[in-house]
Parts: structure tokens; C-alpha cells; sequence
């Protein structure tokens, strides 16, 4: 049954696998997420942060408030490559045309 | 001793079919009160020594790590796996390392997603024209068969490539891509099952030198009492030789990383251009992981991430592959190269320290370095005889001269 409860919906990461990861000794939420892959999707832990959370907590028999979530990364949002190269920031090699 | 394993096995048992494992990691519970070796630092290179101690026989090993195992650049890094370098001896290295690649899963029991699709380096100059049919030229010679490329022999490998300003390219089909988690879980695993502890979560706090030998490794956990200890801490190496007395030369520079959505796979190479140091390839998840070399922004364990770094590798990764200009980046990340003085790694016990050994300095790329490198360094201190990079690479070339007839490694890329 536990096998069947999916946690993370981009990456298939179910309860039975967080329960594995936990079994294995990796249960930093930082572990959790390399072990398993959750929240390495496009929704990047959006959906699912909380409820891996709070299940990893359960199963370490820990309040929920010790467990905070893992570094969230940039950007915000998916963000499509061409719009980041029109940034005038971005730096110039000395082979880099004036403007493209 | 681990109640709090025993708790998480019931628990586990509830899952039917599932195969009860022991544990990788050692519970809450202290420190054992004396090792043969305490390796301080749970990435790829600690883990790669321990692993090889424990196949070597020597199995009282403790590997202590401040946080999580692929917490330092371990688990930052683009998983990249090549012979093209400079000096013969890094050559000779990676011929050894991407056998013990291929055969890894096979030997440890775990995928990590190993593609040889080759490195297809990119010259924008005659200048690294030159450079790369130099670097092909020693490379043939120790039997890698990596060759010249026109531009349009390079778009055959990579259909994708946009041509201005690509005057070359060096390919070399054997070199590839892992991913690098499951590399250190594996390792963990099977050295834990022969008998290593690994400690996660476990900062030391201070190593006291014995009379007569070894040290007392403390922390929060307590005391180990080791006869040896390695340092194989990575960027943060200065700081660990610090709490014995010794000055390791490094220095750690943040290297941007990121990811993509992903793609159906079309790309087999890693490619690279030197002129930026932009590389990426596809990971057998889809993703287009990459990323460019932006200068300037000096020594530092900040690992936090830039815009300027996300629209430069936009900007040259566009600009090479144009079709990507539609693809989403996901995620950006930073790890720390541990920077050498001279892009060479330092091994083998420090200068007046006989018990304190070191593994670092390896420039970006340790985590490739790393199964050759634990298993050299294994078979040294189980009683082998020990391979010529423990004398070549010596902290003291630093201070007594020697070390300026070393061949400088140049090909440190991204």
C-alpha cells in the first residue's frame, strides 16, 4: 500500500522510497532529496516539499518544525535559456560579438 | 547502539517485498574510541579511500563528515570523466579511472548512469588549435584515441553546433558522464558492509597529536583515538591541516553549475569550448547540465548563486547551440574548486605531520580523479608499494623546490 503513495509527482518519488532512503541512514532532507530525486523536477519542490517533510518527521519521530526544507535554488521559476542570454549583465569574453 | 535504526527497520518492514539492508550510515550513537584510519570528509575522495581500504582488508576505518556524504563539491559537480589533459601522468590516471568507471556498477552494485559519449572540445583560435593538437599528441602516445576535428566533422558528432567562429575540435570517444550521487552511495554501501563507520553529521572540533603517534580526533560525538588520519576534506583541506599545525597552499573558487528541464537524449558528447570554459552535456535524466567560467570573483566558500553567471552560460550556450535557446533552466547551484597553486593535487603525508595524510587540491576535477586516486592510495598504506603521484605530489614541493620541475596540469576546464 505505502508503495503506492506518490510524494513527489515529477519525479515519481513515493512513500515507500522516502521510507527507504530513511532506512539507508539518509534522512537530512538534503540527503533525502539526492537519494530519492524529489524536488528535482520542473515544480522543483513546490507540490511536494511539505509533504515529504512532514512524512520524513513522522518516520523520524521528530516535530515537523525540526525538519526545514532544502536550499531552494534560482530561478523562480523555469526559465527559457534565450531570455537569460538577451541579459545586458551577463559578462563578454573577448570573443563575444559587440551585440547579438 | 542505533535504537533509532531499529525503530526505521520495523517501520520499513511494513512495505511488503521490500528487502531489509543494512543501514549505510552509523546512527546517533558516539564514536568508537580508537580506528586504524579516521578519514576526515564523506565525498567521493574519503569514500573512494575508504571503499579500497576495506577490499585491501583493512577494514578499521571511521569516515567522519561535518554534514551529509556529497554535501562539498562531490555533489556538485557536472559528473564529468575524461582522459584529454595535458600531463602525461593525469592521463595515465584517467586511462585507470574510466576503466574503474565502466566496470563500477559491476564491482559496487550501483547504476551511476556511466555514458561514454565522448569529449568534444571546441577551438574559437589557432592559438588553442595548437593547444589541443599539442595535448592530442601526448594523448595518442599513451593510447587514447582522441583526434583532430574540422568544424564540420565536429557538427556531424553534435548536428546541433552553430559553426562561426569554430576554426577546431579534439574528440575523444571514450571519455563520458556519471552521475555522481549514487558514485558516493555506492561506495558508502559496500565499504560500510565490510565493516567501515561512517559518520555523518559530525564536524571535528579539534586533532591532538599523541606521543608516540596518531591523533585524538574530537567531536560532538567524542574522541576517536586514530593512528592515522587522512584529510579529504576538499576546498575546506586549509582549514582541517589548521587544527594540526599545517599550511595546505589551496584555496577554495566558486564554480557555477545548473540544469535544465528534460529533453529527449540527443546529445551524446559533453562539449565544451575553451575559449569561456562553457561545457555541458546531457545526463541520462535528460537534463542539459552545465555551465562557463566567469572570472573575478576570487576566493570563497560562498556557494551562493549569481544572475551574472545564469545569462552568461545562456549567452555562449545560445550563441553555440541555438535550438536551446526554448529549453527552461530549472536549477542553478555553486560548489568549491580546491584550488592548487599549481593545478597539481597534494598527497601523501605533510612535511614533520607522518600520520596526517592528504588528498586534495584537485582543481575541479578530484570527483573523476577519485576512483584511481583511493584505490593508488589504498593499496599504499595497506603495505603496496606506493605509485609515483605519492612522491610527485608531496605537500613540500611547495617549500623545498621541487616541485617547479612538475609538468604544469593547463587543461583545467569550467
Amino acid at each position: 500500500m505505502a508503495g503506492k503513495i506518490v510524494l513527489c509527482r515529477c519525479e515519481d518519488m513515493t512513500l515507500a522510497d522516502l521510507e527507504h532512503s530513511v532506512g539507508r541512514g539518509y534522512k537530512d532532507i538534503e540527503e533525502v532529496k539526492r537519494y530519492t530525486g524529489f524536488g528535482t523536477g520542473p515544480c522543483q519542490g513546490k507540490e511536494c516539499l511539505a509533504v515529504v517533510a512532514t512524512q520524513l518527521a513522522r518516520l523520524c519521530k521528530q516535530p515537523p518544525a525540526t525538519v526545514p526544507p532544502f536550499t531552494s535554488r534560482p530561478p523562480l521559476a523555469p526559465t527559457p535559456l534565450k531570455l537569460l542570454a538577451r541579459d545586458p549583465g551577463a559578462h563578454r569574453f573577448d570573443d563575444d560579438p559587440g551585440d547579438d | 547502539m542505533q535504537p533509532v535504526m531499529d525503530d526505521e527497520d520495523e517501520s520499513r518492514a511494513d512495505v511488503s517485498g521490500e528487502i531489509r539492508l543494512p543501514a549505510t550510515l552509523e546512527g546517533s550513537g558516539p564514536l568508537p574510541q580508537q580506528a586504524e584510519i579516521v578519514i576526515v570528509g564523506g565525498g567521493v575522495m574519503g569514500l573512494a579511500i575508504a571503499y579500497y581500504l576495506a577490499r585491501r582488508g583493512l577494514t578499521d576505518v571511521v569516515v567522519i563528515e561535518r554534514g551529509y556524504l556529497a554535501e562539498g563539491a562531490s555533489g556538485r559537480n557536472g559528473g564529468g570523466v575524461r582522459q584529454q589533459w595535458s600531463t602525461e601522468i593525469n592521463i595515465r590516471l584517467m586511462q585507470e579511472s574510466v576503466e574503474l568507471c565502466r566496470r563500477f556498477a559491476v564491482d559496487v552494485g550501483v547504476n551511476v548512469w556511466f555514458r561514454q559519449g565522448g569529449y568534444l572540445f571546441l577551438a574559437r583560435s589557432q592559438n588553442e588549435v595548437a593547444r589541443l593538437e599539442k595535448n592530442i599528441a601526448l594523448q595518442n602516445r599513451c593510447g587514447v584515441a582522441t583526434r583532430m576535428l574540422e568544424p564540420k566533422q565536429a557538427k556531424d558528432i553534435v548536428p546541433e553546433l552553430n559553426l562561426d567562429g569554430i576554426v577546431g575540435a579534439a574528440f575523444n570517444p571514450s571519455d563520458g558522464i556519471l552521475f555522481p550521487w549514487p558514485f558516493l552511495w555506492g561506495y558508502a554501501r559496500q565499504a560500510a558492509a565490510m565493516g567501515v563507520k561512517i559518520y555523518t553529521q559530525t564536524p571535528v572540533v579539534s586533532l591532538v597529536a599523541r606521543d608516540g603517534g596518531g591523533y585524538d580526533v574530537r567531536t560532538e560525538r567524542g574522541t576517536c583515538r586514530a593512528r592515522r588520519v587522512i584529510n579529504a576534506t576538499g576546498a575546506w583541506s586549509p582549514k582541517l591541516a589548521e587544527l594540526v599545525g599545517v599550511k595546505v597552499p589551496t584555496f577554495p573558487i566558486r564554480h557555477e553549475i545548473c540544469s535544465s528541464e528534460p529533453l529527449k537524449p540527443f546529445l551524446r558528447p559533453m562539449v565544451s569550448e575553451l575559449a569561456s570554459g562553457l561545457y555541458c552535456s546531457q545526463s541520462m535524466r535528460g537534463e542539459i547540465v552545465g555551465g562557463v567560467t566567469v572570472p573575478g570573483h576570487g576566493s570563497t566558500y560562498a556557494m551562493g548563486s549569481t544572475l551574472e553567471f545564469l545569462t552568461t552560460y545562456a549567452r555562449r550556450l545560445v550563441r553555440l547551440m541555438p535550438i536551446l535557446g526554448d529549453i527552461k533552466v530549472l536549477r542553478q547551484w555553486a560548489g568549491p574548486y580546491d584550488q592548487s597553486p599549481d593545478g597539481n593535487p597534494i598527497l601523501g603525508p605533510a612535511p614533520d605531520h607522518p600520520d596526517f595524510f592528504l588528498a586534495c587540491g584537485f582543481v575541479g576535477h578530484g570527483f573523476m580523479m577519485a576512483p584511481i586516486v583511493g584505490k593508488l592510495y589504498a593499496e599504499w598504506l595497506t603495505g603496496g608499494t606506493p605509485h609515483e603521484i605519492f612522491s610527485r605530489y608531496r605537500l613540500a614541493r611547495f617549500t623545498d623546490g621541487s616541485g617547479a620541475s612538475q609538468p604544469k596540469e593547463d587543461f583545467n576546464i569550467g
